[in-house]
């Protein structure tokens, strides 16, 4: 790990100030990954702005939308009664990520901000286009069993490895972010970036920028929302695959409305966009959901290891939507 | 650790085969039977400190003046160094000493593990002393500094350019070259009775399969550590080790240093399982140490222990059976190959279970080794047995199935009435007994149908494999017993890295002096003490015994001497006595017999001491001593994702006398649970284009948690072994073996589909 | 820097790199707080910082200065092992006992997190009701913690017994 200096922001102002005095400088949330990439000398801060003293306040608000503050911790967005009971799949997916200590530690904006678990890119050994753009990519013709089935460059196949993410991204939230010149609010499926030529360019975030909140806007039918990971053990693994969904059946048995998106399978979380679709105003039917997840992955394309992803997100999502039409909970 | 191989040099050095045979067995130990403090559960000796936070791992020992070290690994996997700067290294904050190959002390290459009984050498590859690479990951450079931190900082400013040469990094193609390793821990590579490829054509039922499995890492949850100081010219390492004396004396070739020089120390091991041996580390800081003159403690990170420390090697198998129509076996085939380096002697002894498990009509067991380059390849908790086992108790499952057999049935038709391929007698089987209580425990006859049995999306199996492992003790071991008025010390260089080590061999002493078992203590951990084995092959606890054995037959002699013609004792004969109630009694007459203290307070003496070795393991040599168990598996596997769940495990043992109920318990658990790590999800992921781990990290290589483990039931014959002390067998091994097995042969009953290739991962269910 | 390390008051000058563990163990010679990793898979670092259990390897101790921490060897009382220690004896919750002081303060940390509600993967009903912590939800629970010998049984066990309101005697 590389000598860093470090300074505690006491706001949000003060915070994107002490980052702009660095050539380098990372906020600093619980360090849960960032810490792991420094000593993986993956990151190699100048300076870290510690954000954990920024607003962590969890508001509820009458209209049935809730706003995050961005350091509040996993384990708080996930116990409290709110967020539990409007959007469901948003405390699942939280529950369903890392263990109950990381979650005690890390925060809502580092969980956004985490990095690919790819193994490529944490060896310094290795071609990665993350970390030395231009030098190449050893996950596509390496172990590439975690990575990418949707969206991915011929310059990169990591996947985004967050759970809360796959939520937020179904849940249509937006983040808050506050930078040199203002504040301003970007969805957060708008937020990640595929890869393209650029994988080292994750974010659409601007030098500095910094989120200070999650907002999720109102939404009644994603009470019943939920989330379902797949992984190689029962805990405390990383997404194979994931899917966070919500779904409204009208009384005449049709999709009326539908939130869907998958974790494990691109560089971003995944909305599907293109099952949502699909979905509405067809039967909520098994045959429904299958087309659905089908027309989603219909671009998705294997590599050696992780063309099963394909098949088991087909399954994942259908059986997600199953349990969802069938009203109980997976 | 020549596990087989030391048995046979200690034992041919004195006899001849012939001599063996009509060597008489040893008398049974009469505690092989008797109820004491042994056989009870009795809690671990060390609880206290270890659930206080107290006890003192290998990194854990206060020095002053300490330094750290941190260590650079080479990136290609075979070739030289053609240049390193160190200089933004040196000059970085902290910084004591940057070590390579240019500036190392010269260092004789390690003593490679059976070259001497006491050689401890992962591999014979000189360390640090020239610019040639053999594996990726292999020390290029070590940095010692004032703090963590720095070495670790400085060790990232190294900089080393490399020339590579061509590496054997494909298993498939190197298989294609594979030879056949001098022997398989002392036993032949190659063992074939009959025409098996004929028999096997001609049988009227056969399977014929291969089988893949992939590299493991040990996973102990303590990294590798050594705390290193030069007092003089001589030589102190607290060490995380599970094999002390042969390090001392390995370490004494290196250094060229005389033994007597060298101590090590290893009270507590956090968590061995065959990989806490002699690697590069230890050997890197000790010279680090004498180079900088300052004490060096070297603390592995997570991804060291993976580039330096070897773990288990891929094998590729393939198992044909032919059977008779009434079940009998006509061939047993088991043959394959294991991955493994020049330079190391660990052939994963996959055929050793078709060994001495089935009788069969004809055999050929044959294993080769493929040449590749890559970090040395090690024991891992059942070397071989548990790998080996898969093969071997799937293929009978699927035996089973094409006869339309119980697979349990199919095991009692095989069942052999003495060692079916070197036709040695059975000290002690009871295989048949253990699956018959483990079937009835378990509720085997509930077994379903193939893929017939279903809970919502969840498809329910039930799975069934033997277990088994050979008996060891290794020679060379002595005790020393220590007695006095307030009870007895026993001393011995041994490990207890969670075994119970201290604890079984506590109630053992407390057993053979008579005494209560507050009133004894074992010391290990220390090469100061009287010369252990090692912690390997599940060997140390009757190899502890013997010698234990051994010094209290000297300790018996000498009481009588002391408490001469005026004591009850006077005039009575070793064979005569035995110790109880504080004392030496006489066998019948109960009231005939004098206290320690009695003793040596007429004697005039504060203690007794009494060390002894103990005798050759001829019992190996004139029977097939193995232990083994039925393992019983339910899953419940995701029709939706392929997941697996194991919903209950039973293994039922035949390990001769248990000696404490409880931490046997946990070391079969144990085991098992390792077993539920191989057959679901273990896999050390290692780049055939450049050599490289690429998973070097317990987030990446999983290992089971909470969740996938449930209760694992363990019960056990409990029928000692008449030619072994105590009665007993180790145990530390036998738990993972066939545990791969009992997975697969459930999934297929949940789900009909056959795996062959470990990890059983959910994308080959889907 | 300050901390408040089991009820003490400590003062240390380390590096910005140093972690929460580091400083446990090299520079307060509290070696009860285990390095299993350093990369936040192994929960064998397991402290409690007010209270909340988190993984100090990944804590930077700049970040938790003036805090209140609670290593292992904060654990025990006046009048001995925490029973929970007791417990773990009792039940053979450990083997090597490497692992063992992170699962202790890991157990500790999650029966406080249970008693305030926090739901966790395996909860069925998240909408409310207090967290009942029966064999599924302590598993999931402890899942952060890796115990390579494989004394799960035995920790759970020690846990139940210990740490479970209404558990059977």
């Amino acid at each position: 790990m590389r000598a860093f200096s470090y300074a505690r922001a006491e706001d949000a102002s003060a915070a994107v100030r002490l980052a702009g005095a660095s050539a380098r400088a990372r906020y600093l949330g619980g360090g849960t990954n960032l810490v792991d990439l420094m000593r993986e000398t993956v990151e190699q801060p100048d300076a870290l702005v510690d954000v954990t003293a920024l607003p962590a306040a969890i508001e509820a608000r009458s209209d049935g939308s809730i706003l995050i503050g961005a350091g509040a911790s996993n384990t708080a967005v996930a116990a409290d009664l709110a967020v539990r009971t409007r959007f469901p799949a948003l405390a699942r997916a939280i529950l369903a990520g890392a263990s109950g200590q990381i979650r005690n530690m890390a925060t809502v904006g580092g969980n956004i901000l985490q990095r690919t678990r790819c193994t490529y890119f944490y060896d310094d050994a290795s071609r990665c286009n993350k970390r030395a753009p231009g030098a190449g990519c050893d996950a596509i013709d390496g172990f590439n069993r975690i990575h990418a089935i949707l969206g991915a460059s011929p310059a990169c196949v990591a996947t985004h490895p967050s759970d809360m993410c796959v939520a937020l991204a179904a849940l249509d939230a937006t983040v808050h972010l506050q930078g040199h010149g203002g504040s301003r609010t970007m969805r957060l499926v708008d937020l990640h970036r595929l890869p393209g030529g650029r994988p080292h360019v994750e974010t659409e975030l601007q030098r500095d920028e910094l989120i200070t909140a999650v907002e999720l806007p109102a939404l009644p039918f994603a009470a019943g929302s939920t989330y379902r990971k797949v992984r190689d053990r029962a805990s405390y693994a990383f997404a194979l695959v994931s899917v966070a969904a919500a779904l409204d059946v009208g009384p005449d048995g049709t999709v009326r409305d539908v939130r869907l998106a998958l974790g494990g399978v691109a560089h971003k979380p995944w909305r599907a966009s293109i099952a949502e679709a699909a979905l509405r105003g067809r039967p909520a039917t098994a045959d429904s959901f299958r087309d659905a997840a089908d027309a989603e992955l219909a671009d998705a394309a294997g590599l050696r290891h992780n063309a099963f992803k394909i098949d088991l997100a087909r399954r994942t999502v259908a059986a997600t939507l199953e349990g969802l039409a069938g009203g109980d909970r997976t | 650790m020549s596990i087989v191989d030391t048995v046979k040099q200690a034992v041919t050095g004195a006899v001849t085969g012939a001599m063996v045979r009509l060597t008489p067995d040893a008398p049974v130990d009469p505690l092989a039977t008797k109820h004491g403090a042994l056989g009870r559960s009795v809690p671990r000796v060390d609880g206290p400190l270890k659930v206080g936070g107290q006890a003192r791992f290998a990194a854990e020992v206060p020095v002053e003046g300490l330094t750290y070290a941190a260590l650079v690994y080479s990136t290609i996997a075979h070739g030289r160094i053609v240049t390193l700067d160190t200089a933004e290294a040196v000059a970085a904050p902290g910084v004591v000493l940057v070590m390579t190959h240019e500036n190392a002390p010269r260092m004789a290459p390690p003593a490679i593990f059976m070259s001497n009984p006491r050689a401890a050498g992962a591999s014979d590859l000189p360390i640090m002393q020239d610019p040639s690479i053999h594996w990726n990951g292999e020390p290029v450079a070590l940095v010692l500094a004032d703090t963590q931190e720095q070495a670790d900082h400085a060790a990232s400013l190294v900089r080393v350019s490399y020339e590579a040469a061509q590496a054997d990094l494909s298993f498939d193609q190197a298989r294609a070259q594979a030879h056949a390793p001098d022997s398989v821990l002392g036993e032949p590579a190659r063992i074939a009775i009959g025409d098996a490829e004929a028999a096997l054509a001609a049988a009227p039922y056969r399977v014929d399969l291969s089988y893949r499995t992939p590299r493991h890492s040990h996973g102990a949850i303590e990294p590798h550590a050594a705390t290193v100081l030069w007092e003089g010219d001589k030589l102190v390492v607290h060490d995380a080790t599970q094999m002390l004396h042969a390090t001392q004396w390995t370490l004494a070739g290196i250094f060229g240093i005389r033994e007597e020089d060298i101590r090590i120390l290893s009270p507590f091991v956090g968590g061995g399982f065959g990989g806490k041996g002699l690697w590069s580390h230890q050997i890197l800081a000790i010279a680090a140490a004498k180079l900088s003159k300052r004490p060096v403690r070297i603390a592995l990170s997570r991804e060291g222990v993976f580039r330096v420390a070897g773990g288990r090697t891929t094998t590729g198998q393939r198992v044909a059976l032919g059977a008779n129509a009434d079940g009998t076996l006509a061939a047993l085939i088991h043959t394959g190959v294991a991955a493994m380096t020049a330079h190391n002697n660990c052939p994963e002894q996959f055929t050793f279970p078709a060994r001495h498990l089935y009788a069969a009509g004809s055999f050929l067991l044959e294993q080769k080794v493929a040449d590749i380059h890559m970090l040395a390849n090690t024991f891992m908790r059942a070397p071989g047995e548990s790998v080996g086992t898969f093969a071997l108790e799937t293929a009978l499952d699927e035996l089973a199935e094409a006869m339309a057999l119980d697979p349990i049935e199919l095991r009692r038709r095989i069942e052999p009435d003495k060692d079916p391929t070197s036709g040695r007698a059975f000290s002690s089987r009871h295989l048949l007994e253990a699956y018959a209580k483990g079937a009835e425990r378990f509720g085997w006859s509930q077994r379903p149908a193939p893929r017939s049995r279903r809970e919502g999306e969840w498809l329910v199996g039930m799975g069934v494999a033997t277990a088994t492992y050979p008996y060891y003790r290794m020679p060379g071991g002595s005790a020393r017993i220590r007695l006095t008025a307030e009870g007895a010390v026993v001393q011995m260089g041994s490990h207890e890295m969670g075994m119970g080590t201290a604890t079984a061999q506590a109630q053992h002493a407390a057993d053979r002096l008579g005494l209560p078992l507050e009133r004894v203590r074992f010391e290990y951990g220390d090469t100061d003490l009287p010369p252990g084995t090692i912690a390997g092959g599940s060997s140390q606890t009757v190899s502890i015994a013997a010698a234990l054995l051994a010094a209290h037959e000297v300790l018996v002699a000498q009481l009588l001497k002391l408490a001469g013609n005026d004591s009850p004792l006077g005039g009575l004969k070793a064979a005569e006595v035995e110790a109880r109630d504080g004392g030496l009694h006489h066998k019948e007459d109960t009231g005939r017999g004098e206290s320690y203290a009695s003793i040596l307070a007429r004697a005039g003496r504060a203690e007794v001491v009494a060390q002894a070795e103990a005798p050759r393991p001829m019992e190996v040599m004139k029977h097939s001593m193995h232990s083994y168990g039925a393992q019983f598996c339910e899953v419940r596997v995701s029709a939706v994702t392929g997941e697996v769940r194991v919903s209950r495990f039973l293994g039922s043992f035949d390990c001769g006398r248990i000696l404490n109920p409880q931490t046997a318990r946990s070391q079969f658990r144990g085991g098992i649970i390792m077993g539920l790590g191989l057959a679901l999800m273990e896999e050390t992921e290692f780049d055939e284009r450049t050599g490289r781990i690429m998973n070097p990290s317990l987030a990446e290589y999983h290992v089971p948690v909470h969740l996938d483990v449930p209760e694992i039931d363990v019960i056990w014959t409990d029928i000692p072994d008449p030619h072994s002390p105590l009665g007993a067998h180790g145990i530390g091994e036998i738990g993972i073996t066939g545990v791969g097995a009992a997975v697969a042969n459930a999934i297929h009953n949940a789900t009909g589909r056959r795996v062959r290739e470990l990890p059983i991962t959910l994308d080959k269910l889907l | 820097m300050r901390f408040t390390i089991n009820g003490q008051a400590v003062e240390a000058s380390v590096d910005l790199r140093t972690s929460l563990l580091d400083l446990l163990r090299d520079h307060l010679h509290l070696y009860g707080t285990k390095k299993g990793c350093n990369q936040g898979a192994c929960g064998a670092c397991t402290v409690l910082v007010d209270g909340n259990r988190i993984n100090s390897c990944l804590a930077l101790a700049v970040q938790y200065q003036d805090r209140a921490v609670t290593t292992v060897e904060g654990l025990a009382g006046e009048h001995g092992l925490h029973p929970l220690q007791q417990a773990f004896i009792e039940h053979d919750g450990f083997q090597c006992g490497y692992c063992t002081p992170g699962q202790l303060c890991s157990a500790i940390g999650m029966a406080a997190e249970a008693e305030r509600g926090v739901p966790s993967a395996v909860t069925a009903d998240l909408s409310a009701g207090p967290v009942v912590l029966d064999h599924d939800e302590l598993r999931e629970r402890m899942s952060g913690n890796l115990c390579r010998c494989g004394a799960y049984n035995g920790i759970v066990e020690a846990i139940t017994q210990t740490l479970v309101t209404g558990a059977a005697e």
